[in-house]
């Protein structure tokens, strides 16, 4: 009952918008189900499955909107979801800048639905689980570390005659190993739509060395440094800035992207040459949905060319206020690289700190996108192209505008949160002060 | 004024006329409560097809939860939105290992598939668990039921009164120099139904509520943007919350609430602290005692107390993901482990008014109650479930497990932490009085902590510079950089219970796959000596 058919989601959400007495109606159906399994301290923790499949109503008199939604389908809850989005709505003030549902969409497919993941079992999970507590094990480590697995599908249908259908499934796994005593931490993480290329012991062998690397880590005094950012770590700082794109707030002066006045920074050079940073929807790697959440298509969009920006997203009624093409928000974000790898970077580094990822990443100052976190799970110092040493780790103050404009190498890209990003070094990174956390 | 006490006034007065006399839900109202006989049959199924497959133990909780809310900006709602979701998790211990399923669909088939589905998880993993389970023993409450206690249901105020509520605090900010305002309700109801093998069954009804606003204010001609945060807070309460009385306003610097909250007054305030803050002197880096007003410390308190004291950190189940914890067993077990300074106290709680964390069962069914996790300065107990309660050679467990939905797995969640006020009858104008060179801040800014809780940095909304006992005038671009062991004995004076207040988050994030909670934390304003702050400026 929670992985329905095209024809089923098309017939299920007619009978739902038959109910309708609104101008205009969006209704939305989704289900999955959902595995997982946890271990810490090499034995499995807790493990679940969890099915379930709801449907959200947007009911829409003149300018008011309201919203239900509701997990129970029998007749008289999905007449309840309806009335309850359209009392809503009607009681709601009007918002004047309510945009009409679309009608009929073309969409350019993407496919992110693998079987294999969808019918993942515990056995399996179980499995994994075992294969990466094994490898841990064998190096004297002890490991935490978590799969989970999903498949399901999406179905829009509004009552200006749009109707979209979509399956995906996705798993996700991440392993911290960590020494017996507590001195040395390593972590690694794998994400796919396919499960059968998931490999939980490469990932905990990776995991491993860096905890027993990592462990009695030196403490060098904070200040700017020259810094390897692994995929996952450039990436939380990537994706953040990403999430700052939005036009309306930069030309109402509030963006990094203001310039005041009510101009932007579109057009103006902010990053390195080397910097390209565009979203696909049809990337075979990180493919993502064809279209944003109020249905219109998806494109690939460049968002910074060669360090300069090109393109800010918009909403519907940002885009007509302002006369423009309604560009959504990205659908996934590709940072194009080079085929250096990671550790052709480490050989050609003189001096520099190698950051595995970063973690309790928070807003400092959003005018300039400066942002604090910490290192975690696996520093270490750089000298003359190899590694030297862990490191303790460091408080950063940084902002990923600076440090991708002082960017001097690109690496491969790798999947990450379905994401493509390449491991990169950087100079002058902040960091501000030391942390005893291991 | 007026406006204000209209709203008021209609919003409570409106909100009762709409209960229907037969009980019977209307549609945008609240929830109607599926009926408790329903209910116990509906468990029994989960408990007597677990038992009979094997399992030493199981629970059940079958929860309907609805959570409502309404976003605005300047002068327009932008979205009203209802979310109810109603389904059934079980949990069960076969071979010394959990099973954990969950499904929407409830009916004795789908409680009994999802049953069997928890049976063979337990059984598939139970090849690679290591660790058998020992429950600590837990009071057989037979059947019985709590509510939190609320004067209004903010699901019966109708949409259209709360709408109002938050356009006149946007116009409050639009008419004292805010450039943009944006504000949000958030409510919530859980009915959650729990029942396990141990003979309890128990019905809870929960309510939470959350208003707030960002004020932002722009500077066309530089280019530059301050924002302002609301300095309301989370509860667990009614509608009543929003009922501004003068008996939980306490005026200062700004005006700062109780368990009532003005916020039109707060919006109106916050436009010109934003408009004051374009111009305010950037910080001078450098070290600084400070003044912690409540809707400021409670988040240090979150961070730096209620997080590493979370046994099942401590013990490493986190670490893939929050992380563990500094504050480790053999610290515990010294006795002398120093956590704060000597008039340090924290208290954990699950039995506060108005606080978040306020039920009277945890999800896995024990009775809440409060106890102290640090006492005149030194680590005394940790927060833990039935599970892990025995490594601490106890054997009642806290009451602190706790699932965020029915579709999730209950496990360790904080409690309310607070920090203990002293009854030297310290005023906030007293201990600002005795500051020679420090800074007062309030509210909750940026915020980040490392996996093991030593080293932090936090940010506000307000700040001012003392000089001399006297507040001298506003800053910006302030953060304060600690270790948490450090800066706790670093306090130095805390006011007394006049100046208690609760802050809180509806949305403490922890786990795999993770979960929201929501937790309450109180304290009195505090002074904490010579503490390293930091310019987070551009332009400085």
């Amino acid at each position: 009952m929670t992985m329905l058919t095209r024809d089923e989601s098309f017939e299920l959400l007619g009978g739902v918008l038959e109910k309708s007495e609104a101008d205009h109606c969006t209704v939305r159906l989704s289900g999955s189900t959902g595995g997982n399994i946890r271990y810490a301290r090499n034995s499995v923790s807790t493990a679940g499955v969890t099915t379930n499949m709801s449907l959200s109503v947007q009911s829409t008199f003149g300018q008011k909107t309201g919203s239900s939604s509701i997990n129970e389908f029998d007749e008289d809850s999905l007449t309840r979801a309806v009335s309850r989005s359209e009392e809503l709505a009607r009681l709601a003030p009007e918002n004047r800048e309510f945009v009409e549902p679309l009608g009929p969409q073309r969409y350019q497919e993407s496919n992110a639905y693998f079987e294999s993941t969808a019918s993942t079992t515990p056995e399996r999970r179980t499995r994994a689980a075992a294969d990466s507590i094994s490898v841990v094990r064998e190096n004297g480590l002890v490991a935490a570390g978590f799969i989970q697995d999903s498949g399901g599908f999406r179905a829009t249908r509004n009552s200006a005659g749009l109707f979209n259908y979509r399956r995906s499934s996705n798993v996700s796994f991440s392993v911290t190993v960590r020494t017996e005593d507590g001195t040395g931490s390593g972590w690694a993480s794998r994400d796919y739509n396919d499960v059968s290329l998931l490999n939980t012991s490469d990932a905990s062998r990776i995991a491993s060395e860096k905890a027993s690397a990592s462990a009695n880590a030196v403490a060098l005094d904070p200040g700017d440094f020259t810094v390897i950012l692994e995929p996952a770590a450039a990436h939380d700082l990537i994706r953040n800035m990403m999430f700052n794109f939005d036009a309306r707030r930069a030309e109402e002066g509030r963006s990094f992207l203001s310039k005041g006045g009510g101009e932007t920074k579109l057009g103006e050079k902010l990053m390195d040459d080397k910097v390209t940073i565009y979203s696909d929807h049809t990337h075979p790697d990180v493919p993502a949905a064809p279209w944003a959440g109020d249905g219109r298509p998806r494109a690939r969009t460049t968002w910074v060319e060669n360090g300069v920006i090109r393109n800010l997203s918009y909403s519907r009624y940002w885009a007509r206020h302002k006369g423009v093409e309604a560009t959504p928000r990205p659908a996934n974000i590709i940072l194009d690289g080079s085929d250096t790898s990671l550790e052709d970077i480490i050989r050609d580094t003189q001096r520099g700190i190698l950051v595995t990822r970063l973690w309790y990443i928070r807003t400092v100052d959003p005018r300039t996108l400066l942002y604090t976190g910490l290192t975690r799970d696996g520093t270490f110092l750089i000298e003359n192209g190899s590694v030297k040493h862990a490191v303790k780790n460091f408080r950063f103050n940084e902002s990923p505008v600076a440090f991708l404009n002082s960017v001097d190498v690109l690496g491969e890209p790798v999947r990450f949160n379905g994401n493509f990003i390449p491991p990169m070094r950087v100079r002058d990174f902040s960091f501000t002060s030391l942390s005893d956390a291991v | 004024m007026e406006r204000r006490d209209f709203l008021r006034v209609g919003g409570l007065a409106a909100g009762s006329l709409v209960i229907p006399a037969t009980g019977q839900a209307v549609p945008s109202g609240s929830l109607s409560p599926v009926p408790t006989g329903d209910k116990k049959r509906l468990a029994d199924v989960a408990l007597n097809t677990a038992t009979s497959r094997g399992a030493t133990y199981a629970d059940v909780r079958i929860g309907r939860y609805l959570n409502q809310s309404i976003s605005t900006r300047e002068d327009r709602v932008t979205s009203t939105a209802d979310t109810e979701s109603y389904g059934v998790g079980i949990r069960v211990i076969v071979n010394d290992t959990w099973g954990f399923a969950a499904t929407n669909d409830v009916t004795e088939d789908g409680i009994a598939s999802a049953t069997q589905q928890a049976v063979g998880i337990a059984v598939a993993n139970s090849v690679i668990s290591d660790e058998p389970i020992r429950l600590a023993p837990v009071e057989s409450y037979g059947e019985v039921s709590w509510r939190t206690p609320i004067e209004q249901n903010a699901f019966d105020v109708p949409v259209a009164d709360k709408a109002e509520l938050l356009l006149a605090a946007n116009a409050a900010a639009m008419d004292n120099g805010a450039s943009f305002v944006s504000s949000f309700l958030s409510q919530v109801n859980e009915q959650k139904y729990f029942a396990s093998t141990e003979g309890s069954y128990i019905d809870q009804d929960v309510h939470r509520l959350w208003p707030r606003f960002t004020v932002t204010a722009v500077d066309p001609s530089t280019g530059q943007f301050q924002t302002r945060n609301s300095l309301g807070e989370p509860v667990g309460m009614g509608y009543e919350y929003l009922d501004p009385r003068d008996e939980a306003k306490y005026p200062g610097i700004t005006m700062r609430y109780g368990l009532h909250y003005d916020m039109i007054e707060d919006a109106a305030l916050a436009a010109e602290q934003a408009r004051e803050k374009l111009s305010a002197a950037s910080v001078e880096a450098g070290r600084y005692d400070l003044v912690l007003d409540p809707t400021h410390l409670w988040l240090t308190i979150h961070e730096s107390v209620g997080h590493p004291l979370e046994l099942d950190r401590v013990l490493g189940y986190e670490a893939n993901y929050a992380g563990t914890s500094f504050a480790t067993l053999d610290k515990w077990r010294s006795g002398t482990f120093n956590y704060g300074s000597p008039i340090v106290n924290f208290i954990a709680d699950k039995t506060q008014f108005g606080s978040l964390g306020y039920v009277g069962y945890d999800d896995e069914g024990v009775r809440t109650k409060r106890w102290y996790l640090v006492r005149n300065g030194i680590l005394v107990n940790y927060q833990a479930t039935r599970d892990q309660v025995h490594i601490l050679g106890q054997n009642e467990p806290h009451g602190s497990s706790y699932a965020q939905s029915w579709s999730a797995v209950q496990f360790q969640r904080m409690p309310n932490v607070s920090l203990e006020t002293t009854d030297n009858g310290v005023s906030v104008e007293d201990m600002i009085s005795g500051v020679e060179r420090g800074i007062y801040i309030l509210g909750r800014g940026s915020y980040s902590i490392d996996q093991q809780r030593y080293n932090f940095q936090f940010g506000g909304q307000l700040f001012y510079e003392i000089r001399d006992g006297q507040i001298d005038r506003m800053l910006k671009d302030v953060a304060y950089q600690s270790n948490t062991q450090d800066f706790w004995n670093a306090c130095s004076q805390i006011c007394d219970a006049s100046d208690y207040r609760l802050g809180g988050s509806f949305f403490d994030g922890k786990g795999q796959p993770p979960q929201v909670s929501a937790v309450s934390h109180g304290c009195a304003t505090s002074r904490f000596d010579d503490i390293d702050v930091i310019n987070t400026g551009s332009d400085s």
